[in-house]
């Protein structure tokens, strides 16, 4: 189950929930309570707690989310042993050549020689696997362990005029160094 | 008048004219940038052959067109039931129509004379770097159409922000801060003040803010030597372009609150946690906008948390005040369905469901692999598209209702049910094509992600089928004169 699938699964199933929800009180909607009241103070009574689940589980997905913090320290190079400069043009990505290797981290330096660019790396099966801005007069630093060598692409994801769909860069992944010893 | 539609609301000829041209300006513009939209979509369905230039010019006008219709339509909920409470200019109205209505003219002209397609966020220095596609002139007409428009939008705030202070004191008092801490509660302070002060301090601000990179972003397009720092822009245009949109949900909710118990009978009455939902929503709204920039990764790290921790609790107000205040209000009511009824619920369900995937893609992980796909598109048009929208078309058939006696047609049943499914179609493909990771703002899609697009020009049809039939229907009624009774909450 990739990343995407586990997003999409979260959310038909929230969605799910807020329409359950919503599903219910319209089918009680037509019947009249005897006292209107006590509905409502019972419906209140029960926000408290949604109230308090609801804090909770944000509180933990904070935490799960943000620790380590998913994005490389950006105050100077990273200190990843391959390091790739990419500058976004319109409609062409520049790469230096720097060899890429599976299993080690690369930081992509990304900038723009123009206008906003979206760096965004996708797999051999079209799968987004991480992005960055590319912006002018900004070097943003992006940190990626590629899993397997093979054929990569960048496409941009930030629109940046007439030919952003054409602003696609190929680029390959070797495979990993042997282990040093 | 019955209870449905009060004298209170009864408009003098010269407000009721203005308000209808609001109305009717609003569906008509609807209509054509979801025809803009289809279009798009159809291209990328590789069903309508589109040339790029035309394509981009399109997505332009579709999104600085919807943003501002939005904000018009909501504008027009808000005055009517705030003109109740306190007392509005009825000539900054007016004047924030025309003013809206040149700056859509010259947005129009910029982009399908000037062949400007920037996108409706303008993001610098883009308007100045086109390529040779579109000229200075092109992009500076863009820009002044915008700040014509919020010219008029700033009056019109600065306007109620003047009457509130009149009526309660001062902005505080009309948010009802003196007793968010303790205190009796004045139950008959209007939730439509306490929604409106919100409106005025947040989009005020948002719009300044917006000024400011418009004019500086005007000044670069002629003088290139001038050059801004992009990350400062960015952050200016997208705090501004946030609060601008966001918004349009907080002053078209006002309709709900107003209307939702003259249905059901029953009051939506003040309370703390009402005031508190709406105090933090004023906060919240003005700090949330750097979730827009997560991935711009020289930012800030406290804002880029910043950014995920609002997302997360700026959902709050909205499930538990008033997603759930509204189901609170219609559980076992006794209520009988009609319209305005169907659309007001249909909206508190495309706010809230919209949500979910909009809080989702807050968590900066998630938006490494979502932001800049279409699950974008796909969360804002689940709560503009199923949560605006029909909060605005609400508004606008509780009103009709004043002025024939015409009870629901089957028509409109149908096209309540049609527009929910083909919205949901419609939406639920641009969140797959996130789920799938297709770019958004392609001209060209790839093979693999034509038949999404595919279906979801299906349910954009169907969408605008519906819209088609709420426009007639809605237009003819806002032209009758008013009748001398209303129909009862039953009838």
């Amino acid at each position: 189950m990739s990343f995407q699938d586990k997003i999409w699964f979260t959310t038909l199933v929230g969605i799910a929930i807020v329409a359950l929800g919503f599903l219910y009180v319209i089918s009680q909607s037509g019947r009249p309570a005897a006292e209107p009241s006590a509905v409502q103070a019972r419906a209140y009574g029960l926000r408290r707690w949604l109230f308090l689940v609801l804090i909770i589980l944000g509180i933990e997905a904070m935490w799960a989310t943000l620790h380590p913090f998913p994005i490389a320290p950006q105050r100077g190079p990273a200190g990843a042993p391959e390091v790739v400069e990419v500058t976004g043009h319109q409609w062409a990505w520049q790469l230096d050549d720097t060899p890429i290797h599976a299993g080690t981290p690369v930081e992509f330096a990304v900038t723009s020689a123009d206008v906003n660019h979206g760096f965004g790396l996708y797999d051999d099966t079209d799968r987004l696997l991480v992005q960055t801005q590319a912006m002018p007069g900004v070097t943003n630093r992006l940190v990626y362990t590629f899993d397997r060598p093979g054929h990569y692409r960048i496409l941009c994801l930030e629109y940046c005029g007439l030919a952003h769909h054409g602003m696609i860069r190929k680029f390959d992944v070797l495979p990993a160094l042997e282990s040093q010893p | 008048m019955s209870a449905l539609h009060p004298d209170t609301e009864t408009l003098p000829p010269r407000e009721r004219k203005i308000l209808t041209m609001y109305l009717i300006s609003t569906l008509v513009l609807f209509l054509t940038l979801m025809t803009f939209g289809l279009l798009m979509r159809l291209a990328q369905g590789t069903w309508l052959t589109l040339p790029p230039t035309l394509f981009y010019q399109l997505m332009t006008a579709h999104g600085a067109g919807m943003v501002g219709t939005m904000s018009l339509g909501a504008s027009a909920v808000m005055w009517f039931f705030l003109r109740k409470y306190v007392p509005l200019n009825t000539s900054i109205f007016l004047a924030n129509y025309v003013l809206f209505m040149l700056g859509a003219v010259l947005l129009l002209s910029a982009v399908f004379l000037g062949h400007y397609a920037g996108a409706w966020t303008f993001l610098y220095p883009l308007p100045a770097k086109s390529m040779g596609v579109w000229s200075a002139g092109a992009a500076a007409l863009f820009m002044a159409g915008y700040l014509v428009i919020g010219v008029g939008f700033l009056l019109f705030y600065l306007d109620a922000i003047r009457a509130m202070i009149r009526v309660y004191g001062s902005l505080g008092r009309s948010l009802g801060v003196q007793w968010l801490f303790g205190g009796t509660i004045d139950k008959s302070h209007p939730t439509t003040v306490v929604a409106s002060t919100m409106v005025v301090i947040v989009n005020s601000l948002g719009i300044l803010g917006g000024a400011v990179v418009l004019v500086l972003s005007l000044i670069n397009v002629y003088d290139p030597e001038m050059v801004l720092n992009a990350l400062f822009a960015k952050n200016l245009i997208y705090f501004f372009g946030h609060v601008f949109i966001n918004l349009t949900i907080y002053m078209a909710v006002i309709g709900v609150y107003e209307l939702l118990p003259r249905y059901t009978g029953r009051p939506w009455g003040m309370s703390r946690p009402f005031l508190w939902a709406w105090f933090a929503s004023t906060l919240m709204v003005l700090t949330v906008y750097p979730h827009h920039l997560l991935m711009d990764y020289a930012m800030p790290r406290w804002m880029a948390i910043t950014g995920q921790i609002v997302s997360y609790t700026s959902g709050l107000p909205v499930f538990l005040v008033t997603a759930y205040g509204a189901l609170t209000n219609i559980h076992r009511s006794g209520l009988r369905w009609r319209v305005p009824v169907a659309l007001m619920i249909l909206s508190m369900f495309g706010w809230a469901a919209g949500i979910v995937p909009a809080i989702i893609d807050g968590t900066i992980s998630v938006n490494r692999v979502m932001h800049n796909t279409l699950w974008v598109p796909g969360h804002f048009h689940f709560y503009l598209l199923l949560g605006v929208l029909p909060m605005v078309l609400a508004f606008m058939y509780h009103l009709i209702g004043a002025r024939t006696d015409q009870a629901d047609t089957s028509g409109d049943r149908l096209g309540v049910a049609a527009f929910m499914l083909g919205g949901l179609t419609f939406v639920f493909m641009f969140l797959a094509g996130g789920h799938a990771s297709v770019p958004r703002r392609w001209a060209v899609h790839e093979a693999g992600w034509v038949p999404l697009d595919q279906v979801a020009a299906v349910g954009a049809v169907v969408v605008i089928s519906a819209m088609v039939w709420f426009t007639v229907r809605i237009c003819r009624g806002l032209l009758h004169r008013p009748v001398a009774a209303a129909p009862s909450p039953g009838g």
